[in-house]
């Protein structure tokens, strides 16, 4: 399984590198590896080798970068709240993160610090919403933490309604607009030094804690009585999750259903052990995000939103998993 | 002579939540190889005190010890190592195998980056051989019936190797042969392995089946304490439960069953 799925998304990075209005021969492509492995000049012209180095393969990575830490949060979230259907979304991380990073481009802040506005905005909503569900006890607890995502998730939208009414309409606004439909189109070689480290380390502790994680899904108490401290490891998978899902989103806007749909198949797939989980939703996600973005940039001659297109797909599997699940999914 | 220290002690607790006590200065002693039995009707608090014991709940008032030793500063891991406990079952979220989550009793025994070893493996299978119940080792933890759950879970906290088993109300929502199993199980595992049982039950009957000692919860206070024999009268299931009933010896005095008044002559 995961050697098939190594080899699609190899697969599907020279596919990547290929597509496009800038056309890469095959031929072109290989003589180019074997250049950059042996140190010998390039044969390709300089804008071929431009559109690989500095247009598609920082969008792939990107792209790749995104689907991973998405699903490997989605994972996480659904492990650590005991429920299949929880997502980044659901739980209003993405749209406190939205909400954070718009505030960081309305201030015109660097990249950098729109990552950490980002952060602060999904820590924000997924604390709130937790903190709600806490505090109304004896009710079903999922379907309060669910709904209080929901609400929370409306409110941080409209704060983010509120920023788009009072930005500049020239400037930021078209930015702010564009950037929350969710693209890579603007993806930059520098981007990727901001949003590759923070999911790396969002995604080694996750890594380590795995057999913990497992444990967790039992429940506060069984795990306590099983010996594992769930205060401090809550703190630590939900700061992990929320960090890449913060990434993910100041580096591309809200690209949905990608942190539900991923590890809930891949659930179905390779059992629910985070030891397993976690790796294969990792691969999985950045096949799914790549294969994805590859198709909104090449499907029409105008570039589609990849947040639309994730929605788009990730609706029906959502509605066919809530029909088809084997057992009770809110249960 | 050798004084015995009890393995687990339970001192004046008073248990239940912040602002609302459940119950009160209850004081009991289990030994190693002693099973003791908690009755007491529905909401009467057995699962709290449960709970209070095992560090899941803060005591209001009273000590817990261990050999002696308070632990209320012990952490979860320690605790885990002293303490098995068997709550009761639900169905889950994930469609873990029975074999996973009886592997999932030996977390405290590894670091917490640490993946299980083969020692742990090996302790998983024996708890599993213990309990009888190879052949639902490979199925889903969802699909396996209650009672099955019920002694996977004994499985689980037998993994654990813990000194001290706590089982919340073990046999509900079991059949009749399942109830036995689990009784069985318990009571072999107090005598071969020296565990110090705390067991509650519906079924006062229960008591005479596997239990040494036997409390009785009421009115948020412990009411009674003593053998089977002692502690399980008319009276007492009376003043416990409303209700008339005999307690009659059968198999020569070796067993006594409770029999509701109206079927007597």
């Amino acid at each position: 399984m995961v050697v098939g799925a190594a080899v699609a998304l190899v697969l599907l990075v020279t596919i990547a590198v290929i597509v496009g209005p800038y056309r890469i021969p095959p031929a072109d492509l290989i003589a180019f590896l074997v250049a950059k492995l042996t140190g010998v000049a390039s044969p390709l012209s300089a804008s071929a080798e431009a559109v690989i180095l500095q247009i598609r393969l920082p969008r792939i990575f990107a792209a790749m970068a995104i689907g991973a830490a998405l699903a490997a949060s989605g994972a996480a979230y659904q492990s650590l709240f005991r429920n299949p259907l929880v997502s980044p979304d659901i739980l209003g991380v993405s749209s406190g993160a939205a909400l954070g990073a718009v505030i960081g481009i309305f201030l015109s802040l660097p990249i950098i610090a729109i990552e950490a506005t980002s952060f602060c905005g999904g820590l924000l909503a997924v604390l709130t919403v937790y903190g709600i569900a806490a505090a109304i006890p004896g009710r079903d607890a999922v379907l309060v933490l669910v709904l209080a995502g929901v609400v929370i998730g409306a409110l941080f939208g409209a704060g983010v309604g509120l920023l788009k009414f009072l930005a500049d309409p020239y400037n930021q606004l078209p930015a702010i607009t564009f950037w929350l439909l969710g693209s890579l189109a603007a993806t930059n070689p520098a981007d990727l030094t901001s949003l590759l480290p923070a999911v790396a380390i969002g995604l080694v502790p996750l890594g380590l804690l795995r057999w913990r994680i497992d444990v967790m899904t039992l429940g506060d108490e069984e795990a306590t009585a099983l010996g594992v401290s769930t205060r401090v490891l809550r703190i630590i998978v939900i700061a992990a999750a929320t960090l890449m899902t913060s990434a993910a989103v100041a580096a591309s806007g809200i690209i949905g259903w990608v942190g539900l749909v991923v590890p809930h198949l891949t659930r179905l797939i390779v059992g629910p052990s985070f030891t397993r989980l976690m790796p294969v939703s990792v691969l999985f996600g950045a096949c799914y995000l790549l294969a994805v973005d590859t198709v909104a940039r090449t499907l029409g001659t105008v570039e589609l939103p990849l947040g639309v297109l994730t929605a788009a797909l990730g609706t029906p599997v959502f509605l066919w998993l809530l029909a088809f699940s084997r057992r009770p999914a809110w249960s | 002579m050798v004084v015995s220290v009890p393995c687990l002690s339970v001192e004046d607790l008073s248990y239940g939540y912040p602002g609302h006590a459940v119950g009160h200065h209850v004081d009991f002693t289990v030994a190693a190889g002693e099973v003791l039995c908690v009755l007491g009707r529905n909401g009467e608090g057995k699962s709290t005190l449960f709970k209070t014991i095992l560090g899941l709940l803060p005591p209001l008032a009273g000590a817990v010890r261990v050999d002696g030793e308070p632990i209320s500063s012990w952490n979860s891991r320690r605790r885990a190592l002293t303490f098995g406990y068997v709550p009761q079952s639900g169905a889950g979220a994930f469609p873990f195998t029975v074999r996973e989550i009886v592997l999932m009793g030996r977390t405290a025994h590894r670091g917490a980056f640490t993946a299980p070893s083969a020692a742990d493996r090996e302790a998983a299978a024996m708890a599993i051989n213990t309990l009888g119940i190879e052949h639902l080792a490979e199925r889903e933890w969802a699909r396996v019936s209650g009672g099955e759950r019920q002694l996977a879970l004994v499985a689980r906290a037998l993994a654990q190797e813990p000194r001290i088993l706590v089982l919340d109300e073990p046999t509900a929502s079991l059949d009749f042969g399942n109830q036995l199993r689990v009784l069985e199980a318990v009571r072999g595992l107090a005598e071969t392995r020296a565990l110090s049982v705390l067991l509650s039950t519906h079924h006062p009957e229960q008591a005479f089946a596997c239990a040494d000692k036997v409390a009785v919860l009421a009115g948020g206070e412990l009411v009674r304490l003593g053998t089977p024999a002692e502690v399980i009268t008319a009276e007492t299931l009376h003043a416990c439960y409303s209700v008339d009933v005999a307690v009659l010896p059968v198999a020569d005095g070796r067993y006594r069953v409770c029999v509701p008044r109206l079927y007597l002559p």
